[in-house]
C-alpha cells in the first residue's frame, strides 16, 4: 500500500475542505482492498467514519432519509425499510457478507468499484484504472462483464445490489461540494457510461461528498428483488432484478424495474416499463418487456449467456410478483 | 495510537497503514485472529468491534482508537472456554483450525444479530425471522472453511443458539439450489 496522509473530520464541512485529491474513507471496504493493491492511490484519506450522517429519519413526504454512514446491515434490518422498501432489504441482503454489510456504508455502496479481473489486475490494461491504456477485458475473461451501456473503451459492470435497488426507488442522492453548497441528485442522474471516459464514474465532482440518500414515498405495488450468481451466498450478481410492479383491475397499472450484472451503472430502461404498462400481466406481456431489455444487449463471448439469462429472469421475476 | 482490546489497553506507535489485524498479529501478539486472504474474501480475520464482527484485514487500526476490539484471546482462555469455542471442540467443528477463531468471531457476532431479530436473504419473512439451519448457513457465508467442516460448524452454532436439531432433508437441499436457477 502506498503511504498517505491520514485526517479525521470532525464535519461534513471539514472534509470537504480537505481537498480533491482526498479520499474520503467510512466503512473503507472496498477502498482498502484497492489500496492494498494500489489499484487506488490516495495521497490522503479523510476518515468520514464519526461524522454524524448514521441515522435514519423519516422525511416529510411519506419518504425515507438515510445517512450515508449508515452501515449496509443496519438499513437492510430497520422495520421501516422492511416494512415500505423490501426490495431494498432484499438487495441489501443479497449482497457481501454479514461482516462486510456490518462495515460497508450506504454512501460508499453506491460508489464501490467494478470487480472487473482486469480492473484489480495492475499488470493488466485497463482504461478505467489507467485511461488510455486500453481493455484486456474485451476478448479476455469477461464472463462477469457487461452486456448492455458498453464501449469499446470498457465492458467493466456496476458490482453493487443495493443501488440497483435504489434506482428502481427513484432515491435522490444528497451531497456537500467543496464550496459549501448542496445538491440533489436523482439515482438517474448520478452514474455515467464508459464511452470514451470509463474512469469518470458518476457526476460527482472531486471532494464532493455524499451525505444522505433519500428515498420518495413508496409506491404502490409488490416488490422483490431476484438474484442469479454463481452459489448460493457471497457472490456477486450474473444478473440481478429489483422489481415493483402494481396491478390493479387486471391491468399492470405501474412498473419501476432495475437491473444488476448487466451494465456499468445499475440499469434502468423506460421502454421495458413502458412494455408492462397498461397490459394483462400476461407471459406476452413480460416477453415483450424482456425483449425492450435486452434489445441493445452486445455479448463478448464469455458473457453472451446474460442475455438470455437477463430475460429469464425478469419474466420470472414479473411471474412471481403478479402471480400470473 | 492507544486501542482497547479485550478489555486491555495498548499504546503503539503504527503506520497510518496498518490493519486491525496486522495491528493484533504484528505488534501486540494476539495471533488468534488469522490472515487469509486480506482482501475481505475468506473470513478468517474476524473480530468484534464494539461487538459488531467484521473482516479485521479490511479497517484500518488508526479508525478505531476510541472503539473496543475483541479478538479470539477474548472471548475465552484455556480452561475458561466461551460457549460457542466448547461447542466447536464438541463437535469437532474443524479439521486444520485455521479458519476456526475468525468462524468462533463470526458466530459471536451473527448470534448477536439474530437476537437483534436482523434478517437474512434467507428469511421468508424479513420482519420476523425464523432460525434454522439454512440461515446459520447463510449467515455464516462469509467465513470460508477449506477443511469442508461446515456441517460440524453448523452444529455447534446450532447447539449454542439452542435451537432444535434439524438436518435438512435431500428434498430440502434441492430446493434452496434450485431457487437460485432460473428456469
Amino acid at each position: 500500500m502506498k503511504s498517505f496522509i491520514y485526517e479525521k473530520a470532525a464535519t461534513p464541512e471539514a472534509a470537504v475542505r480537505a481537498g480533491a485529491a482526498a479520499r474520503f474513507i467510512a466503512g473503507g471496504t472496498n477502498l482498502l482492498d484497492l489500496m492494498k493493491l494500489q489499484v487506488e492511490t490516495p495521497a490522503k484519506l479523510v476518515d468520514i467514519s464519526r461524522l454524524d450522517l448514521a441515522g435514519i429519519d423519516d422525511g416529510d413526504d411519506g419518504g425515507l432519509t438515510i445517512g450515508a454512514l449508515v452501515p449496509n446491515s443496519d438499513l437492510a434490518a430497520d422495520p421501516r425499510v422492511i416494512g415500505r422498501y423490501e426490495v431494498l432489504s432484499r438487495a441489501l441482503l443479497a449482497g457481501a457478507s454479514g461482516q462486510l454489510r456490518n462495515m460497508a456504508s450506504t454512501g460508499g455502496n453506491l460508489l464501490q468499484r467494478t470487480r472487473c479481473y482486469y480492473f484489480y489486475d495492475t499488470a493488466a490494461r485497463c482504461n478505467k484504472r489507467e485511461p488510455g491504456s486500453g481493455c484486456d477485458a474485451i476478448g479476455g475473461e469477461n464472463r462477469i462483464l457487461a452486456v448492455l451501456g458498453t464501449s469499446e473503451h470498457c465492458i467493466a459492470t456496476h458490482p453493487s445490489d443495493m443501488a440497483v435497488a435504489m434506482r428502481a426507488l427513484n432515491a435522490v442522492i444528497l451531497t456537500l461540494k467543496p464550496d459549501g453548497d448542496s445538491r440533489r441528485i436523482s439515482i438517474h442522474d448520478l452514474y455515467c457510461l464508459p464511452g470514451h471516459t470509463p474512469h469518470i464514474e458518476t457526476v460527482l465532482e472531486p471532494g464532493e461528498l455524499i451525505t444522505h440518500i433519500a428515498l420518495p414515498k413508496p409506491q404502490l405495488g409488490k416488490q422483490a428483488y431476484r438474484k442469479v450468481r454463481d452459489r448460493a451466498s457471497y457472490a456477486f450478481a450474473l444478473v440481478s432484478v429489483a422489481a415493483i410492479v402494481h396491478v390493479a383491475d387486471g391491468k399492470i397499472a405501474s412498473a419501476s424495474l432495475a437491473f444488476g450484472g448487466l451494465g456499468p451503472m445499475p440499469w434502468k430502461d423506460a421502454a421495458v416499463e413502458a412494455a408492462l404498462m397498461g397490459r394483462e400481466p400476461t407471459d406476452a406481456a413480460f416477453a415483450a418487456a424482456a425483449d425492450a431489455l435486452v434489445a441493445q444487449a452486445k455479448g463478448h463471448g464469455a458473457n453472451d449467456f446474460k442475455i438470455p439469462l437477463a430475460r429469464r429472469t425478469l419474466i420470472a421475476t414479473l411471474r412471481d410478483l403478479t402471480g400470473a | 495510537m492507544h486501542f482497547t482490546i479485550n478489555g486491555r489497553l495498548y499504546d503503539v506507535g503504527v503506520d497510518v497503514r496498518t490493519s486491525i489485524l496486522d495491528l493484533c498479529r504484528e505488534h501486540l501478539g494476539l495471533t488468534g485472529a488469522k490472515k487469509g486472504c486480506d482482501h475481505g474474501q475468506c473470513g478468517a480475520c474476524t473480530v468484534l468491534i464494539n461487538g459488531r464482527r467484521v473482516n479485521s484485514c479490511l479497517t484500518l487500526a488508526v479508525m478505531h482508537q476510541d472503539d473496543q476490539i475483541t479478538t479470539i484471546e477474548g472471548l475465552g482462555q484455556v480452561g475458561n472456554l466461551h460457549a460457542l469455542q466448547a461447542a466447536f471442540v464438541r463437535h469437532d467443528s474443524y479439521q486444520c483450525g485455521y479458519c476456526t477463531p475468525g468462524q468462533v468471531c463470526s458466530a459471536v457476532g451473527m448470534l448477536d444479530e439474530v437476537e437483534k431479530g436482523w434478517p437474512s436473504h434467507v428469511s421468508k419473512d424479513l420482519a420476523a425471522p425464523r432460525f434454522d439451519d439454512s440461515e446459520i448457513s447463510e449467515r455464516m457465508s462469509g467465513n470460508l472453511c477449506r477443511c469442508g467442516a461446515y456441517p460440524n460448524i453448523v452444529d455447534a452454532i446450532r447447539e449454542v443458539a439452542g435451537i432444535e436439531s434439524k438436518a435438512r432433508t435431500a428434498d430440502e437441499k434441492d430446493a434452496a439450489m434450485a431457487s437460485e436457477v432460473v428456469a
